[in-house]
């Protein structure tokens, strides 16, 4: 369902940029915060932001809880690089995970092709590996195998009698193909293919992960690139091409697990376990339908499921009664209503991270601008530095902070603290800088000193400017903070990450509806106090009416 | 108590171009004198030397007797008081807050006080005006409240940048008037910057005529007008009597 089970390999220079802005960073106060917070805690589950992590990790956790443990769910997790990452540095304690992904995106390790073909054998390669290089230790394999799905409609599979990969590439210069742009420029995707196999479609159509199910259906493309257990397969009768040349590496999914859950509660590890070979293809694409197509609750899906396998009796998980009644059929008003608690609780936590970011940028930002117009020599390159920051993307950014920071609202807030230092820093630069030049010399002449005009002259005349740094600050800070799902902290990017991955546009919307609503309130919010801080002359025009006569600015000169 | 200005043997550049070349001047206390010359000529730059706006490279620069390097320049300015051509109000600050600038940098204890009296010598009363921003007057009290902070303070020498060139004729006329009145009320020691000969010889008792960086001539309008030591000066004098017989036709 999403282009973002692989991770994507970030370059070098933008990955060192980024260490050493989160090493200046790490002496930072929000460290102990996390520090605290790692004492005795519950077992952390994690997810990757597509549908089947969400339910793999959803029984995970409920497995868990029926045995005791507490646990702390953190789904949807940026990708591989952030899930990975913070796995490996304990931030989390498990997450599923798949060998293929492991083999290629996070070893690099190329396989001879016998090997390849053989599941056993590449889970056996990549278990040891990961011990060996991380530490960290894959529980033994669910039972599936959630693998690339060349997929067709049944009447192209017809009409050009396509059955493998092979007959797919004989056929090649009819068809139109919809792959997705992570598939197109992979080894292990296109490219390989057009090696092995000889495909060369008629045309390539790069397709975002949501719609290239309604484009084949539709009959814009021909051929679309699938993972083998998504729901959406059996919606529209699809038929996966078999990949005759076992091209594609297995991709058997297991738990992952971290190293200080391996060594600090074998108990939980063992209910992991429980799992183990439990879920077979078949299974696991009808619970990926009940998801992603029929809108089920994740965590009823994840519950009847584990009830069946006898994993969990009749107990049911926390959490699972709060939730919305489901099905599509109710309207969307009513489904918002239906989560209003949730989403003012998001609501909340999405305004602390940006109140708490903004806040210590600002007080990072307009001193350090202000400073910067005394030290003009060097005020554009640092400018331009923070400036750079804005370059990173912001995955790339969390992905960076995790060996240091952690999962959760730490590095969420420095990586919103460090996009929102540049717009500050540049207006408050260009304020003071630019400040009426005569008032300036003038002040000057009389026996200022530099710092009486700072405070006096260019800090109330660039008050304006300045804020209108802080309020671009805030709106992006609003629209970033939503990226903060990606690293568990919370806010209104949950059901946003959430809905995308479970094709949920309800979901979506209930997130991304009240995070711009927010992002108008604060820039509303904001806009009142620039008008209290405009330097007095300005504001003098609300007042005048009401304590003056007759405007004297028309008051002919005497 | 008004003071002394000298410069002797001052030269300055502005990277290649020589803009003061030599020069040296006596300006006794309490006389009114007029730095008259095109631009370009060194007369500004002149004037900013005796408030330490320009360091020059060479030379000496006298204020009251005392070399103008013996103070930090901020103390050196809060005693001296200074117009320039925008007037330079903070635009801000209300007009009585702006007129007491240099009073409040001099910590002085009525300083309210004193910026109301200044206004009035301007013949601005802080009743009407004092409350009002700089935005709200026209561009002549706009620089009469210029001339009302420089002198705020009682400082013994006014130095004036061109504070009447950006001002149309009728403004202008008040704003000579109001510097008429100042220097009749108070015993302060004038140098004003110009372009305009007749202005010149209008407010000042002696007029210095430059021209490159030099000094050409230095006297008395009645001097200038009936010995011009040079061609540039005796050209300058009948440019200016030429504007003015227009008017009379």
């Amino acid at each position: 369902m999403t282009g973002t089970r692989h991770r994507v390999r970030v370059n070098t220079p933008q990955r060192i940029c980024a260490l050493l802005i989160a090493t200046m960073i790490i002496s930072g106060t929000t460290t102990s915060a996390l520090t605290a917070q790692r004492e005795n805690r519950p077992v952390v589950v994690a997810s990757k932001p597509f549908g089947e992590s969400y339910l793999l990790a959803e029984m995970f956790s409920q497995v868990l809880e029926s045995r005791g443990f507490s646990v702390d769910r953190k789904p949807g997790l940026g990708a591989t690089e952030i899930a990975f990452g913070a796995l490996r540095t304990n931030a989390i304690d498990a997450y599923p995970e798949y060998t293929g992904t492991g083999l290629i995106a996070i070893l690099h390790d190329t396989l001879p092709d016998s090997v390849t073909a053989d599941p056993r054998a590449v889970f056996a390669h990549v278990a040891r590996r990961f011990v060996d290089l991380y530490h960290v230790r894959w529980l033994p394999p669910l039972g599936f195998q959630n693998t690339y799905a060349i997929a067709v409609t049944r009447s192209t599979a017809s009409r050009y009698h396509l059955r493998t990969l092979s007959d797919l590439a004989r056929e090649g210069s009819h068809l139109t193909a919809g792959f997705t742009a992570d598939f197109i420029g992979r080894n292990d995707g296109l490219v390989g293919l057009a090696r092995v196999y000889g495909l060369k479609p008629r045309a390539v159509r790069p397709l975002a992960p949501a719609v290239k199910y309604q484009a084949l259906a539709s009959g814009a493309v021909d051929v679309i690139d699938g993972y083998s257990t998504d729901g959406l397969l059996a919606r529209y009768d699809l038929v996966t091409l078999i990949d005759d040349k076992h091209f594609f590496p297995p991709y058997e999914a297991a738990a992952l697990i971290s190293n200080r859950l391996d060594t600090e509660a074998p108990g939980a590890v063992a209910a992991l376990t429980l799992l183990s070979g439990r879920l077979d293809e078949k299974t696991m694409r009808q619970l990926n339908r009940r998801v992603e197509v029929d809108g089920e609750d994740v965590k009823k899906v994840a519950s009847d499921e584990l009830a069946a396998l006898g994993l969990t009796g009749v107990t049911r998980a926390k959490g699972s009664i709060q939730d919305a009644p489901s099905g599509q059929q109710s309207g969307f008003l009513r489904y918002l209503w239906d989560r209003r608690a949730t989403i003012a609780e998001l609501t909340m936590r999405h305004l602390e991270l940006v109140a708490v970011a903004l806040f210590a940028a600002v007080i990072i930002a307009v001193p350090l601008g202000l400073g910067l117009e005394r030290t003009r020599r060097i005020a554009e390159p640092t400018i331009g530095g923070l400036g750079v920051l804005q370059t990173i993307p912001s995955i790339a950014l969390l992905a960076f902070m995790i060996p240091f920071l952690g999962v959760g609202v730490a590095p969420a807030l420095v990586a919103l603290w460090l996009y929102a230092l540049y717009p500050i820093a540049r207006g408050t630069y260009t304020g003071v800088r630019d400040a009426d030049p005569d008032a300036v010399a003038a002040a000057e002449a009389l026996g200022t000193t530099p710092t009486q005009r700072l405070l006096w002259v260019r800090l109330p005349l660039a008050a304006p400017v300045i804020m209108a740094g802080i309020r671009t600050a805030a709106v992006i800070t609003v629209g970033a903070a939503t990226l903060a799902a990606f690293i568990g902290a919370g806010g209104l990017g949950e059901p946003i990450v959430a809905g995308l991955a479970l094709a949920d546009t309800r979901m979506i919307l209930s997130g991304a509806l009240p995070a711009a609503v927010l992002a108008l309130a604060v820039d509303g919010v904001l806009a009142i106090v620039e008008r209290l801080v405009a330097p007095a002359h300005r504001r003098k025009r609300f007042r005048r009416s009401q304590t003056e006569g007759p405007d004297p600015a028309i008051t002919p000169a005497v | 108590m008004s003071i002394s200005l000298a410069a002797r043997n001052v030269s300055h550049r502005f990277g290649n171009v020589v803009a003061l070349d030599d020069v040296s001047i006596e300006i006794p206390a309490g006389r009114a004198t007029a730095l008259v010359g095109e631009s370009g000529s060194g007369k500004t730059t002149l004037l900013r030397c005796f408030n330490r706006l320009v360091e020059p490279e060479r030379g000496q620069v006298m204020v009251g007797g005392e070399d103008v390097r013996t103070q930090s320049p901020a103390s050196l300015r809060r005693g001296i008081g200074y117009v320039q051509q925008h007037g330079g109000l903070l635009p801000h600050w209300r007009i009585l807050r702006n007129v007491a600038l240099v009073p409040t940098l001099q910590h002085m204890p009525d300083s309210t006080d004193a910026a109301r009296r200044a206004l009035e010598l301007v013949g601005l009363p802080s009743t009407q005006f004092g409350s009002r921003f700089p935005h709200e007057l026209s561009g002549g009290q706009r620089q009469r409240v210029a001339l009302a902070r420089s002198i705020a303070a009682r400082p013994g020498v006014i130095l004036l940048d061109e504070p009447f060139g950006a001002l149309d004729a009728i403004s202008r006329a008040e704003l000579q008037e109001s510097f008429d009145n100042l220097r009749r009320d108070l015993t302060v020691t004038t140098l004003l910057v110009t372009h305009d000969l007749a202005e010149a010889g209008r407010l000042a008792e002696e007029v210095v005529v430059m021209r490159k960086g030099r000094i050409e001539q230095r006297g008395s309008m009645r001097d200038l007008i009936h010995a011009p030591a040079t061609d540039y000066v005796a050209r300058l004098i009948e440019r200016a009597r030429a504007g003015l017989e227009a008017l009379r036709a």
